[in-house]
């Protein structure tokens, strides 16, 4: 199930612009690590380069390699498509699909990804019970999803991301636009989830990193412009307690961007 | 608090410290007539074509007046109906419609989702250069090849294609618009669920901008469905009914209207006012129920 990701020297680009530089770490399975660091250090891009969604935008691409088990997902016999099944992603602001249904949201991703029209019922309901939204919803799967409110909304779009039973689950700052209550129920979702995926979040909230998180990466850049980097990637007691790095601890202390 | 006495070159305590006053009020107000004027001036022309239509076609726009043809009707007579030209109307508007909807619809998707840079840069020029074309031309283009040249003669068809050169840039440009207010969210939250890029825009895309696609489709059927002189060079005009659109001249409601409206008798020139109205009914009934039809989905999911 849950699968380990090597990133070995993973570079990212948008056009000229090089966003992310020389980036290796080890992403252990049944895990959640943390990525935290200034707004523009190439978190968001890291993370979207691990799905391959990076490629999404034009002129967007990467040097580098990112084996999932030992495997290039950058590999020429690799449809993204596929890999994407296994690699799933929440984002930063929930997206549920406006013109559809609570169950047909959570549903979309068996029934649009080719999968043959079995009966759903389970698995949807297994899906919203796995986010905490079951009995929220129950009794109005079919409502728009959009009259959720944005908690709901984000623990709808985890649901439809754990419905595919997917190995990995990114999940680029699925609680800046929460409040603390929605962001408490995440993080316990969080904590839940890990025992069956692989997890991978990017948060600007220290707090919920060294909550959540076994594993902390801090990235940076120098200055304006330059690419992003990973300064420090260590257990996530070490870096918020005993940083190697200045950078680190000046970022986590609050003393500097 | 005690009142203090109004001193020389003291102003008296305003009442209401925060109201505006003065030149800014003024100001205010004149802004505000003269949007409410500008609203009325544009009014005017509207509710003027309609009263007058529905005034003036009432005279004689009544059922006998749907269910009959112009077979065998002079100037004179009082009878006589439209029957035929809402036939011919109606074929080829849906002709038209069923050539440059699908057409324009993939040439929006492959602009907006699948060009590179430099092909959606010609083909919306081409679009532009398109949407300027005058409908006349349309009809003689097609005259010339179709009618003419491959010696098809007229025919409710050859009028749905110089419509539907009419229509195909109005649905491109609206439905790109359309597709573009989609936001990226949602096609990156069906890519990241492994969601074929096909199936993304199939499933996902086109159903939210749905609504505003059939209002842009409406828009262009409003716009030809009272074209004429496309329709004198291709369909000609007829007298009598003619179901078969892909064979001989037909009629249609513009048609009709330039043909009895042209006559000098008070007869055909109620036939016109009456046509015009029914002209009129058929948008105003395509409209609302494509409308209705886009919106019963979301409708029924509250």
């Amino acid at each position: 199930m849950a699968k380990r990701i090597e990133v070995i020297g993973l570079s990212c680009f948008y056009g000229q612009h090089q966003a992310v530089a020389d980036v290796s770490m080890m992403i252990e399975p049944k895990t959640v690590t943390a990525l935290i660091g200034p707004s523009g250090c190439g978190k968001s891009t890291f993370l979207r380069s691990l799905n391959r969604l990076h490629e999404v935008v034009p002129g967007a691409r990467i040097e580098g390699r990112v084996l999932l088990d030992d495997h290039n997902i950058y590999g020429t016999d690799v449809d993204p498509v596929m890999l994407r099944r296994s690699v799933g992603m929440v984002f930063q602001r929930p997206n549920p699909f406006p013109t559809m249904s609570i169950f047909d949201n959570v549903a979309a991703g068996l029934r649009l990804a080719g999968q043959k029209s079995k009966d759903l019922t389970d698995v949807v309901e297994r899906a919203l019970v796995g986010a905490h939204l079951w009995d929220e919803v129950k009794d109005r799967l079919k409502k728009p999803a959009i009259a959720l409110s944005g908690g709901q909304q984000q623990r709808l779009c985890i649901a439809r991301a754990i419905a595919v039973e997917p190995e990995v689950l990114l999940m680029d700052e699925p609680c800046s636009a929460l409040d603390p209550i929605s962001t408490l129920a995440i993080e316990d979702l969080m904590a839940e989830l890990k025992d069956r995926y692989t997890i991978v979040i990017v948060t600007h909230n220290m707090q919920q990193a060294s909550r959540v998180s076994e594993m902390t990466g801090f990235f940076t850049l120098a200055a304006a412009g330059q690419p992003g980097t990973l300064v420090e990637f260590d257990a996530t007691s070490k870096v918020f307690s005993t940083p190697t790095h200045k950078r680190t601890e000046d970022y986590i202390t609050g003393r500097v961007g | 608090m005690t009142t203090a006495p109004y001193q020389r070159g003291v102003a008296a305590p305003d009442p209401h410290p925060w109201r505006m006053r003065g030149r800014r009020a003024f100001v205010d107000r004149l802004a505000t007539v003269a949007v409410y004027l500008a609203f009325v001036i544009a009014l005017v022309p509207l509710v003027a074509v309609v009263w007058y239509t529905v005034g003036r076609g009432m005279a004689r726009f009544g059922s006998n007046f749907l269910t009959h043809s112009m077979a065998g009707v002079g100037p004179l007579d009082r009878n006589g109906g439209a029957y035929h030209a809402i036939l011919g109307t109606v074929e080829q508007v849906l002709l038209a419609s069923a050539i440059s909807v699908p057409l324009g619809l993939l040439a929006s998707i492959y602009l907006n989702e699948y060009g590179g840079h430099k092909m959606t840069t010609i083909v919306r020029l081409l679009v532009d250069v398109m949407t300027g074309i005058p409908s006349i031309v349309a009809g003689l283009f097609v005259f010339a090849f179709w009618v003419l040249a491959l010696h098809k003669g007229f025919s409710g068809f050859a009028g749905a294609m110089a419509l539907a050169v009419l229509m195909l840039p109005v649905v491109v440009r609206t439905s790109e618009e359309m597709l573009r207010l989609v936001p990226d969210a949602f096609r990156e939250a069906a890519y990241a669920l492994g969601i074929p890029k096909w199936r993304t825009i199939l499933s996902i895309v086109l159903p939210t901008a749905s609504t505003g696609i059939t209002t842009g489709v409406m828009l262009a059927v409003a716009r030809v469905t009272g074209e004429t002189a496309p329709l004198l060079l291709t369909v000609f005009g007829s007298q009598y009914i003619n179901g078969n659109p892909f064979r001989g001249a037909q009629s249609g409601l513009p048609l009709l209207i330039f043909q009895q409206a042209s006559s000098a008798y008070p007869a055909a020139i109620d036939r016109a006012w009456a046509a015009a109205f029914t002209l009129i009914l058929i948008v105003v009934a395509l409209y609302v129920g494509a409308r209705l039809l886009t919106r019963r989905d979301a409708l029924n999911r509250r």
